[in-house]
């Protein structure tokens, strides 16, 4: 049985409109039911096209649901594109997705009231339709309404708490921020329309093949700004202080929306266009350098926090950084391949992190943790599992994917880039084995009364632990290096038809392939760096209860305040854009506003009355003197017309 | 041009009289009927000159047009004493000058 790809979407916004229209009234068990119920339809209906296609691979499929808009000579449909690349997409944003709406049901059923609960369930329904939308969409139009529904339901889910004013303050931020990055994208489509005079994709880059040279010359900056949408959606420096304050969303939704899916949407969306992006050298290594500085200055940030979920937050802009590193490399492949293998794992630790704050009853400091292993079994191994996946330790997932960037980059010929890389690597491993030790070893830090109150979390929320535990350990495998056989990167031979050749007259694309001999030093080189990471991080802060971080901070106190104070980039916003953007607005408002448009409102309402002061006088009330008035007019009148 | 034999001219000449004798009374009077008769004078002045043209010009549309004239001069009577009873049952005057309560 075929099932037609509209449907999957269809799906989930069935789901939304059930949820939100009768949900609340229906009671948590019709909302438990139909939010993920849909879900799993969709996840469903999905794998019924995914295996066949993920088995015989093949031509993109496109589906065109509706003509949607017809103007002279622009047209775009609604249609669907079943291709490597979206199946990949499509396979782990439904399989996750459906994990963590499993989840979700454990984490949320307490402490909402069925109003709050059937809300939650509607916007991440409503996020899962978007995400599959862009994802599946043939155009970029319609990839453009998916990327601004994910960013609506962002907004909406970070803004979940709402009376309370950090999360609506952290719910508009992200919004205003991405419309930066939106805006950019929106001229990179007007770029592309204007370029190639059509939005579907086939088209696009068969045409962009085609001719390079002809289309080469103005990709450059219409690459740049669809970059920008990248940065804006996917958190790269400038534009990366959104995503650690979406965490005061629920937790569900941090993994699902703010790690695992939405946030790797522009790493997509580039791979989607690498024919362009390949057509315009300048703009891939713009991707490769704020991809690097991005995970390098993520990193840094991450070692020095002391909120769980923030830490998370900061390990994911870092590993986007990865990912864009790889693309602006050239290595998409690679980058995809993280894409994949970060969605398990960092799923996975978000939602142990969540139940690490479930069973703390509401703490995220870690320097209130402590000891958790023994209490918390199976949050305790599926974290370690995705640490460790996360870290880059064979033979778990992150290990392949990570290597196989930094194989990329090495190929690449970009030493600096490298390096940079090989140290956030180390870094990666360093915090989050830090993480690892202040939440799960020593001794408890928190009170009393939180110690008795600690419990494993329920069986809805252990479950998706341990099966995105099981995908970061076994994911890996889908990536082999080369020097494993020639098909042992499977997942390279299946996206392969999403990278058809691109020769760009005049520029030599460096080579890909490196000898295997460098290839296994490669590889002992990043695991040697993990590993020294990790257990610097364990004698640190398991072994030595923090102590040597303590002091080494103590020697440095204007850097570590720096550090942990995420480098004042808000602060340095607030001074550059927000105050004098609030400036602005008095002026408008006190200056221009109150005083010269109200003014001059007021001004012709002043002297309409002072006229009307003065000739009211003339209305006598005496009928005489208006016959006389009339008749000196009359007079008036007729000697004009007479003289005339 | 004559009508039935009278010049033209002297038509007007006694419409023109007949509506400067209307015009003064209206405005000089103070009694709101006295008023009232000096309109009516004035109006039929009008009727006057129109009918005048239409025996000059052997038109019988003008001598329908003063028809309506004269039938809605009746009802515009009628309403305009109405009004005077009105006004006399509230003030005990029709003196114009001691009715001027809409003013400023």
């Amino acid at each position: 049985m075929t099932v037609a790809l509209w449907i999957v979407p269809a799906l989930a916004l069935a789901g939304f409109l059930l949820c939100l229209l009768v949900g609340a009234r229906l009671g948590k068990g019709f909302v438990s039911a139909v939010g993920v119920g849909t879900i799993g339809l969709a996840t469903l209906a999905a794998w019924t096209r995914l295996v066949p296609y993920l088995r015989e691979g093949g031509a993109p499929v496109v589906e065109r649901l509706a003509p949607w808009i017809a103007a002279g000579n622009f047209s775009v449909d609604l249609s669907f594109r079943l291709d490597p690349l979206s199946a990949l997409m499509v396979s782990f944003v439904t399989s996750v997705g459906f994990l963590i709406h499993v989840y979700s049901i454990g984490y949320m059923k307490h402490d909402e009231t069925d109003a709050g609960y059937a809300r939650y369930f509607a916007y991440m329904n409503l996020f899962m339709f978007s995400m599959l939308t862009l994802v599946l969409a043939n155009n970029f139009l319609l990839m453009f309404v998916g990327w601004e529904g994910v960013g609506l339901c962002s907004y909406l889910l970070i803004g979940y708490y709402y009376e309370k004013e950090y999360a609506a303050a952290a719910g508009k931020k992200a919004f205003v921020v991405n419309r930066i990055g939106d805006f950019g994208f929106l001229l990179g489509i007007f770029g592309v329309f204007s370029l190639f005079g059509t939005l579907d994709f086939g088209d696009v880059f068969s045409r962009a093949a085609a001719e390079p040279s002809h289309f080469a010359p103005g990709l450059t900056v219409v690459c740049l700004l669809l970059f920008l949408g990248a940065m804006g959606k996917s958190a790269q420096v400038p534009l990366h202080v959104w995503l650690p304050d979406a965490m005061a969303g629920p937790t569900p939704v941090s993994a699902l929306i703010h790690a695992a899916t939405m946030v790797t949407a522009g790493v997509y969306m580039v791979t989607r266009c690498n024919v362009l992006f390949r057509l315009a050298p300048e703009a891939m290594y713009a991707v490769a350098l704020v991809g690097a500085f991005t995970a390098i200055f993520a990193a840094v940030i991450a070692l020095a926090q002391n909120d769980i979920k923030k830490v998370l937050a900061y390990s994911t802009v870092s590993q986007l950084g990865y990912m864009f590193l790889a693309c602006g490399v050239g290595a998409y492949v690679a980058g995809m391949f993280h894409v994949l293998t970060h969605a398990f794992f960092k799923a996975c630790l978000f939602l142990g992190s969540g139940a690490v704050i479930h069973a703390l009853g509401g703490e995220q400091d870690v320097r209130r943790m402590g000891g958790l292993a023994p209490r918390l079994p199976v949050t305790y191994r599926t974290f370690l599992v995705a640490t460790l996946a996360l870290a880059g330790i064979p033979p778990l997932a992150g290990f392949f994917s990570k290597d196989a960037i930094l194989t990329g980059v090495f190929a690449a010929h970009r030493p600096i880039l490298f390096s940079l890389g090989l140290f956030t690597a180390g870094l990666t491993a360093f915090y989050m084995f830090r993480l690892v030790s202040l939440t799960f070893y020593g001794g408890f830090r928190g009170s009393a009364d939180e110690a008795d109150h600690v419990h494993e979390a329920p069986p809805t929320m252990t479950l998706p632990l341990v099966v995105l535990a099981f995908l970061s350990a076994v994911g890996g495998f889908l990536g082999l290096p080369e020097v494993f056989g020639e098909s042992a990167n499977r997942i390279a031979a299946f996206l392969r038809p999403v990278f058809p050749p691109v020769f760009l007259p005049g520029r030599e694309i460096a080579g890909q392939t490196l000898p295997p001999a460098k290839e296994w030093i490669l590889m002992g080189v990043s695991v040697t760096v993990a590993a020294v990471g990790l257990l610097l991080a364990w004698d640190w802060y398991a072994e030595k209860a923090g102590r040597p971080a303590a002091r080494l901070a103590a020697s440095f106190p204007g850097l570590y305040a720096l550090v942990a104070d995420k480098f004042r980039v808000d602060e340095l916003y607030d001074v550059l854009f927000v105050r004098p953007f609030n400036w602005f607005a008095r002026v408008l408002w006190k200056v221009v506003d109150v005083l010269v448009i109200d003014g001059i409102l007021n001004a012709g309402a002043f002297l309409v009355e002072l006229a009307g002061d003065a000739l009211r006088f003339l209305q006598t009330g005496n009928v005489r003197n208006y016959a006389l008035t009339f008749l000196l007019g009359i007079v008036a009148l007729l000697l004009f017309v007479l003289a005339g | 041009m004559t009508a039935n034999g009278i010049p033209i001219g002297d038509v007007l000449l006694a419409s023109a009289a007949l509506f400067v004798i209307g015009l003064a009374g209206a405005l000089l009077r103070r009694n709101a009927i006295s008023i009232f008769l000096s309109i009516e004078l004035m109006m039929n002045a009008a009727n006057l000159t129109v009918l005048g043209y239409a025996a000059a010009l052997h038109s019988l549309e003008g001598q329908i047009v003063v028809f309506f004239v004269i039938a809605i001069a009746a009802a515009e009577a009628a309403v305009g004493l109405a009004i005077f009873v009105a006004l006399f049952r509230h003030t005990e005057t029709i003196d114009v000058n001691q009715i001027n309560l809409l003013k400023w």
